[in-house]
Order: C-alpha cells, then structure tokens, then sequence
C-alpha cells in the first residue's frame, strides 16, 4: 500500500520564540515597504529609494510635521485601545467611525452653542463628559441587543456609523451659517473649546489625554475585577456563565466604555486638532484601528508601533501624492498592502510548514 | 402623491435594489461556504472600477465602439479585477487562516483606495475637470428591449424599461436559491459551511469548495459595482466612495434575507424604498418636523431622513434575532477558518 506524506504539510506551532515572531513582522514589514514602492514606482516611475524619501519628508521633515505625525499617531492609538476591551469580549465593534463622529459632534455643540457664555476651560470640561456620553451611547444600543437577542454586533455597530454621520450632515446644515456645507473653524478668535497649549506645543494635551486613557484600559483589563470579567467572557461565554458572571451586565458594560473611549477620540479630533466638524472627523481610522486592535493582540506597545507605522505611510503618501500629483487615496493603497502582508505573517508565526522528507513520525 | 411620483420611486428602488441584490447574491455564496466577507464593499468598488476603465480605454481607442464588445469588455474585467479580490480573500482567510473580519476590513480599505485612485487618474486622463463618462457602454447597458420596453403604457413604464442586467440579477437570485438547495454541489457547499469537518471526513474537498465560493461569490458581488456605475450613476465616476455604503447595506441583506438568495428579489427593492423615502415624504410631515426640530429647509431635514434605510436595517437585525428560527440562522462555522488537525 502506498502511503506517502503529502509534499508539503501544515502544522500547528503554538512556540515560536519571541524573537521569531518579531523577525516575521519585520519581514512582512519590509515586504509591504518593497511592494508599495513597486506600486508607486509602477506609477511615477520614480527610483523606490526617493519615493521613500519623499515619504520621510512628509512625515518627519519640519519639527511641525513631526509633532502632527505624533498628533495622529496618538490619535489612532486611542481608537485602537477604545477597541481593545470590546475585542476581549469578542465584540466586533465596527461602529467606532460612528462613535467618534458623536464624540466630535458633541464637542462641536458645545463649543458652538456656548462658546461667547462659559469660559473655555467649563466648555473643555463639559465637551469631554458630553462627548464620552454620547459614544457610550452609540455602544450602548448594539450591546444591548446584543445581550438580550445575542443580535450580530458588526452590522449593528456599523449601521450606527451611517446613523451618526447622517446626524453630523443634519447639524453641518443646521450650523452653517453660509449654506456651503461646511461648518469652518469654530471660534476662531477666541478659541473657546479649543486645548490650550501645554509647554508652549499645541498638541502636548492631546498626547497627555491619550496616554492617559491608554494605561487606564490597560490596568482595567489587566488588574480589575471587571476586566477578569470580560477575559472570562470573551474566552466562553459558557465558562462566564458557569461562575455565576453576568454575560449581558458584561457586554453591555464594556461596550458603553469602548464607545465612551471612541467619543472621547472625537473629542480630542474636534477640540484638539480640527476644530470643526464634518462626517470626515473620523477619517475612517474607526477602521483602521479595528485592524491595529487585532493585530497587536491587544498588546499596547504593539498597538503604539502600528499606529505609527500607518500614519506614517499615510502622511507619506499623502507627500508624494502632493510631490508627484497623485492623489490622495494612494495612501489607502498603501496602508491596505501593509495590513495584508501582516496579516499574510500571522500565518508563519502561528503554523509552520512541513515538508516530506522531514518526516519521521 | 401623483402617479408619476409613485413610478419614479418605484424605479428609484429597483435600480438600488439591484445593485445590493448582486453584493448580496455573492455574499450570500460565500457565507454559505463559511466565508463572513466583510470586503464586498471594497470588492464592490473593484468591479465598479473595473468595468468602468476597460470601457473606457476601449471608448478611448476607437471612434465607433460597437455596443457588444464595450458590454464584455467592461464585463469580463469586472469579473477578473473582482474575481482576483475574491481570491485575495481566499488565499489570506482559507490557506493562511488570516481572521476573516480583519482581513475583510482590510479588503474594503484597499478596494476603496484603489478604486477612488484610479477613478481620480481616469477622470483626469479625460480632461481634468469634470466627470468621466462612457456613454456608449452604459447605453449598451442600459439598452431596453424591443416593443415590451416602450408600447405597453404603465406596464412598461414599471417593469421593463430597466437595463437588462435588472433582469438578469433576478435570474439569478432564484438560480442561486436552486443551486443551494436542489443540487448536489450544492448541497456540498453548505455542509461546507455549517460544519466543515463533517464535509471532510465525507470526501467533500472542502478547500476546493471554500475557493470556489470567495471566487465566484466576489465576482457576482463586482457585478453590483459595475452596475452602480454603468446603470445606476450612467456611466460616470466620483470619488464620493457611494458604492462602499451599498455595499454594507449588501452585506447587512444577507442577514435580512435569512441567506436564502430568493428573499433578495424583495428585500432589495425594500431596502431601495427606504433609501430614496427621503425624497418622498409627504409634506405635511415634513413640515410638522421642520417646525419640531426649528429647521428651515427640506434638504436639512433630509440629512435625517436619510438615516431611515439605516434604522430600518437595525429594526430588521433585531426582529430577525430576536425570533431565534432554527432555519434561519447563519450557516454554523461561518467566519471560522478551517484547520483539518484541529479536528
């Protein structure tokens, strides 16, 4: 009887050393950098080393340039850890685009309906638990049905997002006051609402709440008894069930503070950085950092170099888009490349692959 | 409300239907194999894209293109450019056992950026400003049948003075409902999806099957972005990523339709009625609201009303969840990779 092996088999590898995984990233890393320089090079038939060139410039360049990839990249980050309680408890929440967006909206009013009556720090404070409410909102309603008809989340969460961008172009209308769709810069002169500059920089405040709101999930998830909670739940719900945790109280309860997390995203975007709003606010970084979230494994430092990693090809791109007379979606092109060649790399760190003469068992 | 008002909705909502209908049609194929492709938005602007430049380079080359070949053009490189997508999906989610969710995502992400890319460069390859347009094949696609199309009054007028890929989808969504439930493939297929270790242990070659599913099912699903922009938009391209939002509302139809393809022939044109009400609300609601809210033009209002469609989708997710019927269920490992040692 003929019983060979196939040529080439999969197996599972549950123990690759550290230092291995991190090789992997790196090449999958460099891989997408060479892909993405053939593509642009396909293109502008540029020499790949001035395209990079050109990418580093844009990003790091002027000691301003630097300051808003920091900017953005904080920014990214904080969506990216507003999802990570949410992932543990396997909750896909796509919805954060929707739960910035009220975030954002939230600030806006305030600073709009009383900018010339409170004095700006007030509205700052205020701004912050409004738009906290308003995201916890947006994650309540999906986690809720969630809870009660175990409802599919991802569609729930993602149909919000169009609910809540129709409510920014209701209030843009309503706004504006030259009917050009388009609120502009909201106070303008007196820069009610707006972060005030820390250490002489405009966005060390941005930063400082970030980084804030980053340890704070960590140590919630890591050492509270919620977040053995959520660990539990998100293991099996069974398991949850078994030893007596509340599964919906759970849900629900994590998913009002991933959405809180979001709308305070919007509130750093509106308040911190553009200081208008519009159903761009939120830039579809809700879903980039979906895709952050779940390949850091919900690893902070991780989450940190991702994000960096993708606001950086994105101002890069968004340089040779302006360099070479592209446009700008080329860095939708290019962030999409690195996110599959990572998620082709999962693959090797996980499984290895056998091949026949290897053979002895 | 007139007559006319009532036919134009009618028409409105048929011509959106029938772009969810193919994103919901190939979604559907795919997650009866397992595969929770949340890339048909991306896939969707793929196919748009596709079609939209091989009809144009084509337009391009010639003085008098000849309506055949500007259809199998625009046809087989949406078929090939989504088809690709489709298998892009596969090879990350099937053979690499990437997340399907993540890896979807990043499907739509990358779609949309090559899609809008290419769409800016063509439009400016064909003047700079103003928008892109090829005529002569959204004609060809839009052409109408002879007699039924024009001489039968209100009939016509209703039912068939539609392009003929409207018909062709409807064909295809109870084929589909056939192929699921009455032949032998597939048969296969869904075992495939509701327990895949079964399938295999039954010789079903269940990579074989998944492939096929991602394959086909993101074609038929680019055949909706196609007719987004040759039929529903004629012909033209704009960078305002409008096919990704009918793409998600394609994806949440397949939950609608308790995946069985021919719900879709309804469903779709339902979920087309909600999303053009906003221009048919009567107007004394409207003002009623106008008053209730302190607004001072319809087109505010409609910001809102435009939300419906939306609402309407998340009322639909809970009923149908809520109601917990064993036959309507998603298929039992879909979004699950499949690992035969895992076993």
């Amino acid at each position: 009887m003929e019983n060979k092996q196939p040529f080439i088999r999969i197996r599972k590898k549950d123990d690759r050393p550290l230092w291995q995984q991190i090789l992997i990233k790196v090449i999958a890393i460099i891989i997408a950098l060479i892909i993405s320089a053939l593509f642009i090079n396909l293109i502008t038939k540029l020499n790949p080393i001035k395209v990079y060139e050109s990418m580093f410039r844009g990003a790091f360049s002027t000691t301003r340039r630097i300051w808003i990839t920091i900017r953005d990249t904080a920014l990214l980050l904080s969506i990216a850890v507003a999802l990570t309680p949410a992932f543990k408890l396997k909750f896909w929440n796509t919805g954060a685009e929707g739960q910035i967006l009220v975030g954002g909206l939230a600030t806006a009013a305030m600073m709009i309906y009383f900018g010339d009556k409170l004095p700006s720090a007030v509205i700052l404070i205020c701004s912050m638990v409004l738009s906290a409410l308003a995201g916890a909102l947006w994650g309540f309603l999906p986690a809720l049905f969630k809870a009660k008809y175990n409802t599919n989340e991802t569609l729930f969460t993602l149909m919000m997002n169009y609910v809540g961008i129709q409510l920014v172009e209701f209030f843009v209308d309503v706004w504006d006051k030259k009917q050009s769709h388009s609120v502009g810069v909201i106070n303008p002169n007196t820069q009610a609402g707006w972060f005030p500059s820390v250490f002489g920089q405009q966005y060390i405040l941005n930063i400082i709440i970030v980084a804030a709101v980053t340890i704070f999930v960590f140590v919630y998830l890591r050492y509270s008894k919620h977040g053995y909670e959520v660990a539990v739940t998100g293991e099996s719900e069974n398991t949850a069930r078994y030893t007596g945790i509340n599964v919906p109280g759970v849900i629900i309860r994590t998913m009002l503070i991933s959405g809180a997390i979001c709308g305070l995203a919007g509130f750093t975007e509106v308040a911190g950085i553009s200081h208008t709003i519009s159903t761009k606010t939120s830039g579809g970084r809700g879903f980039t950092a979906i895709i952050v979230t779940w390949l850091a494994k919900l690893n902070p430092i991780i989450m940190v170099i991702y994000s960096f990693l993708i606001v950086f090809l994105d101002k890069g791109a968004i340089q040779i888009a302006s360099d070479f007379n592209l446009n700008e979606y080329a860095s939708k092109i290019i962030t999409g490349i690195l996110l599959f060649c990572i998620l082709a790399s999962e693959f090797f760190t996980n499984y290895e692959i056998v091949f026949r003469h290897k053979e002895e068992h | 409300m007139t007559l006319d008002v009532i036919i134009a909705w009618i028409t409105a909502a048929i011509t959106f239907g029938t772009v969810i209908m193919f994103g919901c049609i190939g979604e559907t194929l795919n997650e009866k194999a397992g595969g929770l492709n949340l890339g048909t938005p991306g896939i969707m602007m793929l196919g748009g894209i596709a079609s939209l430049a091989g009809a144009f380079f084509y337009e391009r080359s010639t003085p008098n293109p000849v309506p055949i070949v500007c259809v199998l053009i625009s046809l087989i490189s949406c078929l090939v450019v989504s088809g690709l997508a489709g298998l892009l999906y596969g090879f990350l989610t099937i053979t690499l056992r990437a997340n399907q969710n993540v890896t979807g995502l990043t499907l739509t992400i990358f779609g949309n950026g090559i899609a809008n890319f290419f769409g800016g460069s063509l439009v400016k390859l064909s003047g700079g400003v103003g928008q892109i347009s090829v005529a002569s094949t959204s004609k060809a696609f839009k052409a109408t049948m002879p007699f039924i199309s024009s001489n039968l009054g209100i009939v016509s007028q209703l039912l068939f003075k539609y392009g003929w890929l409207t018909y062709v989808v409807l064909i295809m969504a109870f084929a589909m409902q056939y192929f699921f439930n009455k032949t032998r493939t597939g048969l296969n297929l869904r075992s495939v999806g509701e327990n895949p270790a079964t399938a295999d242990a039954a010789g079903i070659n269940v990579t074989k099957y998944k492939y096929a599913a991602s394959c086909l099912g993101a074609a038929i699903s680019g055949l909706g972005g196609l007719y987004y922009v040759m039929d529903y938009v004629k012909g033209t391209w704009s960078n305002d990523s409008g096919i990704e939002a009918l793409g998600w509302l394609a994806v949440a139809l397949v939950i609608f339709t308790s995946w069985k393809p021919k719900n879709a022939t309804w469903g779709a044109y339902l979920f087309g009625f909600c999303y053009w009400i906003y221009l048919y609300i009567p107007a004394g609601i409207n003002n009623a609201l106008m008053k209730l809210f302190n607004v001072s033009r319809t087109t505010y209002m409609q910001n809102l009303y435009k939300m419906i469609p939306y609402i309407v989708t998340i009322i639909v997710l809970v009923l149908v969840s809520s109601k917990k019927k064993r036959e309507n269920q998603a298929p039992q490992s879909l979004g699950i990779s499949y690992f035969r040692e895992e076993r």
